[in-house]
């Protein structure tokens, strides 16, 4: 069985401009020890779908209307208050994008790191601030010891992601959830940060929800992708079959968006025009639609279902075929 | 103007790229060093910022130049520095054979519409309480270019369709607008004043990838129609490698390589470059797989105390003894590549 599972959850917000359907049916599963990455545009719904397995989605105005959550054989969406705070921290771990501002900068690296395997764990301080120094030893950090006395405001923003990272390490969690994790970071210290927790996630045997609008970060990193657009799942693959043999043309787009640091310029990007939808007024049609080059009328009727392509290959759109051509020409 | 065709022509012959051979923007020892006071009454200098220390560097006209690095590199400032938004503590921008530095008030006026800039952050750059074609107009308003209010207007809408946006936008205000319609009003403006070379500091960096493809594009189709110049800031490569023609990387306020786009990306030198280069993942898995992923060592160090010698030596895989006493001098070590660097 999966370790966690997400089936056809829906998180709206109640605004005054409408309700926002940010996480419209999301279904996915990660299996245990792998790492599993969202890709999708800003507003698309990724860190939403984050928020809505930690139940952190703030009412008013946001709610989780429908959909279940089973984590470890529970659904996430069935405990109480207290029971999803025993969740939190201890069984699944979160790194957040911002190391300024995920950080308390009026407490101590040692106190932040402690506090969750104090309440967790049910250790001593003194045990705790033993295992603190181990930790950031472990992420990277020179003088743990020194460390635990100071702030935050002490550490760069590279120290202050290992610090995050040591912090979401800290309970042994079964999961990480990845939220942005280098995206504020220079590339060499993007590039230590991502190293670091792709060792730390295999000798642990963590898994890890990556989420990111970085398709590089997603190559190098993920085994598995799902592409988010409008709140749905729109493609869903092995890294392989995402960037080799995409079968949805938003994926495509993307593809075709990104300047390559690896290959003299060819020719102009070919990217997708117009914007995002108002994810207030989406209709029942495919939302990425209006942008789309080969949607036809059947596109406007109803929203094509994940099909299935291969054999962990998924994609939602009934047009497919129409891009053999232009699929040989990005990948070939 | 002897000696700047002088100079044109000394360039010409070490190599400049594509065919673009008239200098524009010339950098001289520039430096740029922020001090640091202590005391309220007396403020007395304790220390200086070294964001800038020493570059040297040309722009030819026609030409994209990208300037490349890591936050606090410099490389902002250095373009602050060619925009005169900073005072240098020493070196001469000479643009188009006059320089900058030595511009009195009114001469620095007319300088400024010709050298327009892009910033990074289009929420903001743009002032929430003017309506977009009233920030569009602004420009021309401050130069007294077209003084009709009619002919303005017309230039405004003229200059949104050239940005890709429905002239309707003039009347809304920037709260209304996408970031990447944001980005779009930013490049209109800084249109408004004709002008031969933009400075585009992290232009496209805040936006999302199919908006960010849409706004490169359009910055590749001005260049082309207006023959603009640019300085393209950036910490990412590989916009860097797609709209470049030169490129040059910055470390801790040093250049520390400068050479052709395709050059340096598939020949870089410099150990820094090859750091900076292995750092960037590629969308690609296969590719990513068969990398070899070396990651640099440690952080960037202060540019308050900036190491001797080499300001890169603490992290670099390649240092030998005479790196830390040293500075290396920016030579060149092909036609038109230069680098910093002693052991290449």
């Amino acid at each position: 069985m999966a370790l966690l599972e997400l089936d056809n959850v829906k998180t709206q917000f109640f605004t005054s401009a409408g309700v926002v359907k940010a996480v419209d049916g999301v279904s996915y599963s990660v299996e245990e020890g792998e790492t599993v990455a969202v890709v999708g545009e800003s507003g698309s719904g990724k860190s939403v779908t984050a928020m809505t397995i930690m139940r952190l989605i703030p009412w008013p105005p946001g709610k989780i209307v429908d959909g279940k959550i089973i984590f470890n054989g529970q659904n996430l969406l069935e405990l109480s208050e207290e029971e999803i705070r025993e969740v939190r921290g201890r069984d699944i771990g979160m790194i957040f994008q911002e190391p300024m501002t995920s950080l308390n900068p009026v407490l101590t690296i040692g106190m932040q790191l402690t506090e969750t395997m104090i309440a967790h764990m049910g250790i001593s301080e003194e045990e705790a601030m033993g295992r603190a120094e181990k930790l950031l030893g472990k992420v990277g950090i020179s003088e743990p010891k020194r460390r635990l006395a100071q702030y935050p405001h002490h550490l760069s923003g590279g120290m202050r992601q290992r610090v995050m990272i040591a912090m979401a390490l800290a309970c042994d969690p079964k999961l990480i959830i990845a939220d942005e994790p280098t995206t504020a970071l220079d590339v060499t210290i993007q590039a230590q940060i991502l190293e670091l927790m792709k060792n730390l996630t295999r000798e642990l045997g963590v898994a890890m929800i990556v989420i990111t609008h970085n398709l590089g970060v997603v190559a190098r990193y993920a085994d598995r992708v799902n592409v988010m657009y409008a709140g749905k799942i729109i493609e869903t693959g092995t890294a392989k079959d995402i960037y080799h043999n995409p079968k949805h043309p938003y994926t495509l787009a993307l593809l075709k968006s990104v300047p390559r640091m690896d290959k003299t310029r060819a020719e102009k990007l070919d990217p997708v025009d117009g914007q995002p939808p108002d994810l207030t007024l989406l209709d029942d049609g495919c939302s990425f639609r209006p942008r789309c080059r080969c949607a036809t009328e059947r596109c406007a009727k109803s929203f094509p279902p994940l099909e299935k392509i291969g054999d962990q290959h998924y994609s939602a759109c009934f047009e497919m075929d129409k891009l053999k051509k232009e699929v040989a020409e990005v990948v070939g | 103007m002897n000696e700047v065709l002088a100079t044109q022509k000394k360039v010409g012959t070490s190599g400049s790229s594509a065919g673009f051979d008239e200098v524009l923007v010339d950098v001289r020892g520039l430096k740029m060093y922020f001090p640091i006071t202590e005391g309220i009454m007396i403020p007395k200098i304790v220390a200086q910022v070294k964001a800038v220390d020493g570059l040297d560097f040309k722009i030819f006209k026609g030409e994209t130049l990208g300037l490349v690095g890591e936050s606090g590199c410099g490389k902002t400032t250095t373009g602050r520095c060619i925009l005169q938004l900073e005072k240098p503590t020493a070196g001469e921008i000479v643009y188009d054979g006059t320089d900058i530095m030595k511009c009195n008030r009114e001469q620095l006026i007319e300088m400024r519409k010709r050298i327009q800039v892009i910033f990074q952050d289009p929420y903001s750059s743009l002032n929430p309480r003017m309506k977009v074609g009233e920030i569009i107009a602004e420009p021309m308003h401050v130069h007294k270019i077209i003084e009709n209010e009619a002919d303005r207007q017309a230039r405004v809408k003229e200059l949104l369709n050239v940005c890709g946006l429905a002239t309707a936008f003039a009347d809304r205000y920037p709260h209304e607008m996408s970031g990447g319609q944001r980005q779009r009003v930013g490049i209109a403006r800084a249109l408004a004043m004709n002008p031969e070379f933009i400075i585009c500091d992290e232009a496209v960096s805040a936006l999302d990838v199919s908006i960010q493809a849409q706004v490169i594009n359009l910055l590749e189709d001005l260049r082309d129609e207006f023959n603009l110049t640019y300085l393209f800031i950036s910490h990412d490569l590989s916009v860097v490698r797609h709209l470049c023609h030169r490129v040059a990387v910055m470390y801790l306020g040093h250049m520390v390589e400068l050479a052709d786009c395709d050059e340096l990306f598939d020949n870089p030198l410099h150990p820094y470059t090859q750091a900076l280069l292995n750092a960037v993942p590629i969308p690609d898995p296969e590719i990513e797989k068969a990398r070899a992923h070396q990651v640099i060592k440690g952080e960037i160090p202060s540019p308050i105390n900036p190491p001797p010698g080499c300001v890169f030596h603490p992290r670099c895989e390649i240092m030998v003894d005479g790196c830390k006493a040293k500075a290396p001098a920016f030579r060149e070590v092909k036609p038109g590549h230069f680098v910093a660097c002693t052991e290449v």
